[in-house]
């Protein structure tokens, strides 16, 4: 089924795959337990590299990691000085101009990029492990421990994310991007947690994991070499939405000032450009890079989602 | 139906518990003493500080146990007192609260509701149409990955900077007083306008991409291809496919009540707009922490209270929901 999350910006995509028990899911199963063969990943590289999607997706977020990685060294300008004269358009001194402090708009969007990657892959990777940990454990223990968790998780997943990030951050202190993705990342769990979990129920039944039970092996042993092995497609997709969602969410945090001052992200420049009233200026260069950088990390990252969906799922494939 | 219900408000009443204790507990067990911490911050008056010290003790209650305090701060919960706002003293915060939120909801309730059907509308009617698939997909997928603030921001300077068509901030013009007047809600709609398109155009890209993946899988299942089979109109095996995929749609309503929420306090702030969210932002900047656990509280409810009434609307269009039969989710 497609894999698609309530991110924390926006509406964004309904979560498909929370809906699976309204549809009794049997007649959509996106057929996750055909066994990896080496024939199979090279079919699969196969249909990856021939999806435009997955292509133009991948190729925009690696572009991005790749500016996030070389960008800073281009430049001598550090991101939080105020040595520059102040409110200039772009020129060839200040590839995307200064902002009203004479700050290097430039050298903040490429340090703003790596602050985005950390907070998306920590934070999102937190969310992921604890996402699949409890998953996992709910979809295949059933019982008490699976209403327990289930619990857990739709009380956490009620709960607004940046309401609760708010409260925490406002008196926390927030002095790192570190702490913010771990704040994130302990919030935004719920739907995967969902999603795995209802991904297990329908493959524990299958043969080849009853056998693997009877064989006497453990829990953790059969997840990790029956169940997780036939998920991984679902698991990557997942990874992916959580690394997008966490980008988001900081950012939101950023421009409400709750994210670390100390250093830059896009979420802050935003916050100083609107505070300074770029907008009113007219100081575009100001505002609209940091945007920009978080649409097309996210962007992409959804793009080569629904591509790698269309990769793993014959059935979306294009007509 | 009564125990698909009762199932869900138990959820809801636990989750309320929770939030309420977080609330309770964020600032009691959070490293450092809170008092100390906020008054520091806050740079009163020599003078202003005591009294502020000695409000804050009394107000949190730090001088008897802490089990009392607990169901102290439920009792004062109970009787609508959430404390007093510190920027803003002595209005109480929920008066704050209160005077904000008509216009959280007169943004979020025609966001979230017109994004819905538009959206829905638009997915279903793009899935397996290649050439409307290939545009308002892509154009889907820029929209869900924009952060509405910059959004908001990128409208402003378009609409209200560059071209003068819409204000750049507020909720009326100062020329008008908020009363029931034909005038007040001309300039009431003008102002309107572009912090609703900022919430309304990422939460559309959203529901349009899940509406065309959904029917994508309807429109591949059994009965779409047997009443195809039996020469069905392709409109009415559509028609049918919708229904369907527009049950996990809800799903994803409920589950997407806190991004926009979210999405909302961002917009605001961009547009000065004076519902919670720019409320918000004056506590954090003022350090204002009973505004902030206020509003912490009244978003929790208010998300919970619109939860409940997915679940009814779920009750109506699933009939699984009504004979006991475990729809939903």
């Amino acid at each position: 089924m497609p894999l698609t999350e309530p991110t924390q910006s926006g509406v964004a995509l309904p979560a498909e795959a929370v809906a699976d028990a309204a549809r009794s899911g049997a007649q959509t199963a996106p057929a996750p337990g055909v066994p990896a063969a080496p024939r199979l990943h090279s079919e699969l590289f196969y249909f990856a590299f021939r999806n435009w999607k997955f292509v133009l997706g991948s190729a925009v977020v690696l572009a991005c990691v790749a500016i996030a990685i070389v960008g800073p060294w281009l430049t001598d300008h550090p991101p939080l000085a105020f040595d520059g004269p102040t409110d200039q358009p772009p020129s060839s001194e200040y590839w995307f101009g200064t902002t009203s402090y004479g700050q290097d708009v430039y050298s903040q969007f490429v340090h703003g990029l790596r602050a985005a990657f950390l907070v998306g892959g920590l934070g999102g990777g937190i969310a992921w492990v604890l996402g699949v940990g409890v998953g996992f454990t709910a979809g295949y223990r059933g019982g008490w421990i699976d209403d327990v968790l289930n619990m857990l998780t739709n009380v956490v997943l009620v709960i607004p994310t940046l309401a609760i990030l708010i409260i925490v951050a406002a008196y926390l202190q927030v002095q790192s991007y570190t702490t913010e993705a771990v704040i994130i990342g302990l919030t935004s769990w719920p739907w995967a947690a969902r999603a795995v979990r209802s991904q297990t129920f329908s493959l524990k039944t299958r043969e080849f994991v009853e056998v693997a039970r009877l064989s006497g092996r453990s829990t953790r042993q059969v997840i990790a070499t029956e169940l997780a092995p036939n998920m991984s497609s679902y698991l990557l997709m997942t990874f992916i939405l959580l690394f997008g969602g966490a980008i988001l969410i900081g950012a939101s945090l950023d421009f409400l000032g709750l994210g670390p001052s100390e250093s830059i992200s896009l979420g802050l420049m935003m916050n100083n450009a609107f505070l300074a009233s770029a907008l009113l200026l007219g100081s575009w260069w100001w505002f609209l890079p940091p945007g920009l950088g978080i649409v097309a990390i996210v962007g992409g990252l959804y793009v080569m989602n629904v591509g790698l969906d269309e990769v793993f799922n014959p059935k979306l494939r294009e007509l | 139906m009564t125990r698909y219900l009762a199932r869900k408000v138990v959820i809801y009443l636990l989750t309320f518990f929770v939030a309420v204790t977080i609330d309770w507990a964020i600032p009691r067990f959070m490293p450092g003493d809170p008092i100390e911490g906020l008054l520091s911050r806050m740079k009163a008056q020599p003078g202003a500080t005591e009294e502020l010290t000695g409000y804050y003790s009394h107000a949190f209650g730090f001088d008897v146990p802490l089990w009392q305090q607990y169901l102290n701060f439920w009792a004062a919960l109970l009787h609508g007192d959430l404390g007093r706002s510190i920027a803003n003293f002595p209005t109480p915060v929920s008066e704050l609260i209160m005077g904000a939120l008509p216009y959280t909801l007169a943004l979020l309730i025609p966001a979230i509701l017109l994004s819905f059907w538009a959206g829905n509308k638009t997915g279903a009617l793009a899935a397996r149409r290649k050439v409307l698939d290939n545009t308002v997909l892509p154009a889907s997928y820029v929209l869900t990955a924009t952060p509405q603030m910059w959004l908001g921001i990128v409208l402003a300077w378009l609409f209200a900077s560059t071209w003068a068509i819409f204000p750049v901030s507020g909720a009326y013009g100062l020329d008008v007083q908020p009363q029931w007047s034909l005038e007040f809600a001309l300039s009431f709609l003008h102002h309107w306008i572009l912090p609703f398109s900022a919430l309304f155009l990422v939460a559309f890209g959203g529901w349009a991409i899940g509406m065309r993946n959904m029917i994508i899988y309807e429109l591949e299942s059994d009965y779409s291809n047997y009443l195809t089979a039996l020469g069905a109109p392709s409109k009415l095996v559509r028609k049918y496919a919708y229904r369907n995929a527009l049950l996990p749609q809800i799903t994803g309503l409920a589950l997407a009540l806190g991004a926009v929420v979210a999405g909302a306090i961002v917009v605001e702030i961009v547009f000065s707009y004076p519902g919670l969210g720019t409320l918000t932002l004056s506590a954090i900047q003022n350090r204002d922490y009973f505004l902030i656990q206020g509003i912490f509280l009244f978003l929790i409810t208010g998300v919970l209270i619109a939860n409940f009434v997915i679940d009814l609307v779920y009750v109506v269009i699933d009939p699984r929901t009504r004979v006991g039969m475990q729809g939903g989710s």
